[in-house]
């Protein structure tokens, strides 16, 4: 018994990751983590939060966007039904700050991941592999568009999404935005529990 | 840059108060050169700051709602905190206005279970998203499709919602103080504190 236990011990010290590894599989907690402390990261957006509302008179805000970029793609493929729309009526199809603000944020992106060597260029994340398999992207192409309707139209209809509710409506102490980002979390861990966590 | 012209701070905190719709400052028109640019400038270091939080991280973003991973939460309420304080503090020396969101009971819950169902899905958000697009994840290109068909489909239904869901328990720009019935500052000095103590707790607990 103390001859196995010795080996094993003396093993596991002469290989300590050979004892411990295993596939990082479904658990996040596996995968990289962030470059820079969230709390730093934190402190930083609420700054610039005050900063947008200072120069821009806007609260920071990221999906009415999409729906200007969808009004516009909508005007060029039948103008006078986009036009009648409500919802185009209230909020022209155009080019504006908060358009703006996404397109510096896919270049912000990018500029952080090639300044910290973590740029990624590929179609399926590691996480979602270890679940659905290597052979999954029309899978994945096909739930991420739902995803992303679900997504849109449920932030219109509350008015706001992570950004805008989640964090501009939430400092601003809006009971609307904060009923919201409660619900958004709801909704989403439902849904990954079943993706990532029923057997 | 356009200079700004602060408000007397009695007039700026009345025209809220009463929730009178705030005239857009023409200096300030979100279509003008200058403000395209600053959309631009703001945007890039957003999206700088969400990667480097590691929220364009897909097992991060999932990782919160699998309860395991609170890095974003850990973003979300420090911004919170620093920006009540902030924000706030600002209004009060009349250098901002507030845009706070109008509190629709049934809208606000209906919309929010629909995004956190989207949310679950995609795995990315609005903002997240772009920033998964900038550092190389080439699948949030079919979430940012999807954000625009969604958002078309809203509009295709904004009429008749506008009649229905949305006007169900309208509240208009309500605020947590005005719901207790407390003085906004008095509030913050409660508030502010309890947010803390949670960040405290969930470093306490959480492995990330």
């Amino acid at each position: 018994m103390t001859r196995i236990a010795f080996t094993v011990i003396t093993l596991a010290l002469a290989f300590p990751e050979s004892a411990v590894a295993a596939p990082p599989g479904t658990n996040p907690l596996a995968y990289s983590g962030p470059a820079w402390s969230p709390y730093l990261v934190g402190a930083f957006i609420g700054l610039l939060s005050m900063a947008t509302l200072y120069f821009s008179d806007k609260p920071l805000g990221a999906s009415t966007a999409y729906a200007r970029l969808a009004g516009m793609f909508g005007n060029l493929f039948n103008r006078r039904r986009t036009e009648s729309l409500k919802y185009f009526q209230e909020n022209k199809p155009v080019v504006d700050w908060e358009v703006m603000v996404v397109f510096g944020a896919v270049l912000g992106a990018f500029l952080a991941a090639w300044h910290g060597s973590e740029l990624t260029a590929e179609w399926l994340p590691a996480m979602w592999v270890a679940r659905f398999g290597e052979d999954s992207l029309a899978l994945r192409i096909g739930v991420a568009l739902l995803g992303g309707v679900f997504m849109a139209f449920g932030a219109r209809l509350a008015g706001g999404c992570t950004s805008g509710h989640g964090i501009s409506g939430t400092m601003q102490l809006a009971v609307g935005s904060w009923i919201s980002v409660i619900c958004f979390f709801i909704g989403g861990i439902a849904v990954a529990m079943l993706m990532f966590r029923l057997s | 840059m356009t200079a700004l012209t602060p408000l007397p701070e009695k007039v700026a905190t009345k025209s809220i108060d009463k929730g009178i719709p705030e005239m857009e400052s023409s200096k300030k028109k979100s279509t003008s050169p200058t403000q395209l640019l600053l959309g631009v400038l703001f945007g890039v270091i957003f999206g700088f700051l969400l990667q480097k939080a590691g929220v364009a991280k897909y097992h991060i973003l999932v990782g919160v709602l699998l309860l395991e991973d609170f890095t974003v939460v850990k973003v979300m309420l420090t911004a919170i905190i620093v920006g009540s304080m902030g924000v706030y503090g600002l209004h009060g020396l009349g250098l901002v206005k507030l845009h706070i969101k109008p509190t629709r009971y049934a809208a606000n819950i209906i919309g929010g279970l629909l995004f956190g169902v989207g949310f679950g899905l995609l795995g990315y958000c609005p903002g997240t998203g772009a920033a998964a697009l900038g550092q190389g994840n080439w699948d949030a290109i079919a979430g940012v499709v999807g954000l625009m068909a969604g958002s078309y489909l809203f509009a295709e239904m904004s009429g008749w919602l506008g009649r229905t869901v949305m006007k169900w328990g309208d509240r208009g720009k309500l605020t947590l103080p005005e719901l207790v019935h407390m003085k906004r500052t008095t509030f913050l000095l409660i508030w502010v504190p309890l947010l803390i103590a949670a960040l405290f707790a969930i470093d306490q607990f959480a492995t990330r």
